[in-house]
């Protein structure tokens, strides 16, 4: 039986990444998620892996990309702007096919904003701020062991996609701490057995005739287009493999609430609030971001009144909770921002208010 | 017979993307002659830049990486964790290194890292067609300073190899020329010095080659190799500014 602790959010995810097989880490300090590269630069070389702080988060997603590139199992996290900045290296990696896993522990916006949880990244993780087409699956736990269960799995994931793999975690998550069951540690991959295991990498593994060059650079349109359409094809395979999601109480509901990461933790207790008023109410929890659930929806039975998106942003994910609901139902939104988590009493009499109005 | 002359199997045997009279061509080659006079091309790991030598990796043989606009040191202290027993280098232009990408390329000097940085200054930025780089000479014309670079403006050219050198971790710098056989000559010197030098693990090693662009300088081949002797070798000097006390 493995072991039982109580451990902190960010504490965990990183010990959860190097039991996935990670071996190294590059991160630049920022709020709230420093604890990881301090419990990396701890940990990572008494495990035989290597922490380097990098001189921006733009070193960091570089450093990830290297050491991708030449077969390294690398994660690198950040906050909201720290991640704005590593986009430009995620378009990159995508489309040179590099795997590496990046964790968000999100705070609020627009521009430096706050350093309290917030989730209006969902555009900046689902729909990309590098340049291109090119997609990054992106996961939001919503407790802690769901968390180390995922980025556990994340390395071999990012690994098989040939792909960046990204967890979306707020503030409320890298901050707390829950009783986890961390998971057996995987072997990591040794830097000789590279170009067994991972042959395409720039590994510097001997004169051959097919030398590896990890690249993105295509001049010709012809190409690109071709190389763009081969990155497609696979991200159409995510989609069918990759989308995870919880559907709770949707039976008789009244009431379908969609929430993710720690919104989510809240609707639950929103749940019981509203079923003490005699109002049944549900939830669908889309635990993958990109792919997006929207088979969910079409579960949701034709007497439920109203689909409501309750996020902490100004309403982001409201546009695909709007296209898996697809005029179906009316679709409402129940919201705070700036850093600020609503109580679940409040929650609760916003929908009430909102199921009123419809009658 | 006894064959005279062989082309460096470190190259590709295909035509280059580079103008004529471009220096670029020459720096490819000392590189890859030295990686095979080493016996290690197949034990290098290499890193191409944005700009010119973009398609560096279609010329030069062995593993490579590309990397986004002046993050090549970045990339390159990735690989080096990766792989900590190859031969890692970065090939970057002026744009590349000295102006979007100074902060990598401060800092992986900063912090030692074992690998190679080989720097192309022709004191312009090339593929964009000849705008004003952060090394322009005072007075040089550009698509940015039609006029000529002034120092009220752009403030001066940054010599680069003077700056790094005030890094402890950066264990060897020299500046080379590709203007004449004898500098060609020097200058191959001081790229197997560097290497032999990241084999040790001594810390980071750096050569900035003084290269031409005579497309983008209005000037012909020759003109623009005797403008190097002119205007650039006396405002960026040749020489060591760092060697390993050992050596």
């Amino acid at each position: 039986m493995a072991e039982k602790v109580l451990m902190k959010g960010n504490e965990a995810f990183a010990e959860a990444v190097i039991r996935g097989g990670c071996r190294y880490y590059f991160g630049y300090p920022i709020t709230p998620q420093s604890e990881i590269p301090e419990y990396m630069s701890r940990e990572l070389a008494e495990r035989g892996g290597t922490f380097l702080q990098a001189e921006s988060e733009l070193g960091a997603i570089n450093m990830a990309y290297g050491c991708g590139a030449a077969g390294g199992s690398c994660f690198i996290s950040s906050s909201s702007p720290g991640i704005a900045l590593m986009q430009e290296g995620m378009s990159f990696l995508a489309s040179a096919e590099v795997p590496a896993v990046l964790l968000n522990v999100s705070r609020c916006g627009p521009g430096i904003g706050g350093i309290q949880p917030g989730q209006a990244d969902y555009f900046q993780v689902t729909r990309g701020g590098g340049n291109g087409d090119y997609r990054i699956p992106v996961f939001a736990p919503s407790t802690i062991q769901e968390a180390v269960d995922i980025l556990y799995e994340a390395p071999s994931m990012a690994d098989y996609w040939r792909n960046p793999v990204m967890i979306l975690a707020d503030g409320i998550m890298g901050q707390m701490m829950e009783p986890v069951v961390l998971p057996e540690p995987k072997a990591p991959l040794l830097p000789g057995d590279v170009p067994k295991v991972k042959p395409w990498a720039a590994s510097g593994s001997g004169y051959k005739e097919n030398r590896s060059v990890v690249k993105s650079l295509r001049l010709k349109p012809e190409d690109l287009e071709v190389h763009v359409e081969k990155l497609y094809e696979k991200y159409a395979q995510a989609e069918k493999e990759l989308v995870r999601y919880e559907c709770i109480g949707l039976e008789d509901a009244d009431i379908v609430f969609t929430a993710f990461g720690t919104m989510a933790r809240l609707i639950h207790e929103v749940i019981e609030l509203l079923a003490k008023e005699g109002i049944k109410a549900g939830m669908i929890r889309p635990i993958s971001l990109w792919p997006f659930p929207y088979e969910a929806f079409d579960r949701i039975e034709s007497k439920t009144k109203v689909v409501i998106s309750a996020e902490l942003s100004m309403g982001q994910m409201l546009q695909d909770v709007k296209m898996g609901v697809c005029g179906r139902f009316p679709v409402e939104l129940i919201h705070r921002t700036g850093g600020i988590i609503p109580t679940s009493l409040e929650v609760a009499e916003k929908a009430k208010k909102i199921l009123e109005g419809l009658k | 017979m006894k064959p005279v002359f062989t082309y460096t199997k470190g190259m590709l045997p295909v035509s280059t993307s580079y103008c004529p009279g471009c220096t670029h061509g020459i720096a490819h080659r000392l590189i890859m002659e030295c990686l095979e006079e080493k016996g290690k091309l197949g034990d290098t790991i290499g890193v191409a830049p944005i700009g010119c030598s973009v398609l560096a990796h279609q010329f030069m043989n062995i593993d490579m990486c590309e990397a986004a606009h002046g993050r090549a040191p970045a990339v390159a202290s990735g690989i080096r964790r990766a792989q900590p027993d190859r031969i890692v280098f970065t090939y970057q232009g002026d744009g590349d290194l000295a102006s979007i990408g100074m902060a990598e390329i401060i800092h992986a000097a900063a912090r030692g890292e074992h690998f190679t940085t080989f720097f192309i200054n022709n004191c312009i930025y090339g593929m964009t067609g000849g705008q004003m780089a952060p090394t322009t000479l005072l007075g040089q014309r550009s698509t940015t300073s039609v006029n000529g670079r002034t120092k009220e403006q752009a403030g001066a050219p940054i010599r680069v190899s003077e700056l790094i050198a005030t890094l402890e971790g950066a264990v060897f710098v020299e500046r080379v020329s590709l203007d004449t056989p004898a500098h060609v000559r020097q200058a191959k010197k001081a790229v197997m010095k560097a290497l032999e030098i990241q084999e040790k693990g001594l810390g980071f090693t750096f050569v900035e080659f003084l290269s031409s662009c005579p497309t983008n300088w209005g000037k012909t081949p020759a003109d623009a190799l005797q403008w190097m002797r002119d205007e650039m070798i006396p405002y960026y000097p040749l020489g060591n500014f760092r060697t390993p006390e050992e050596d």
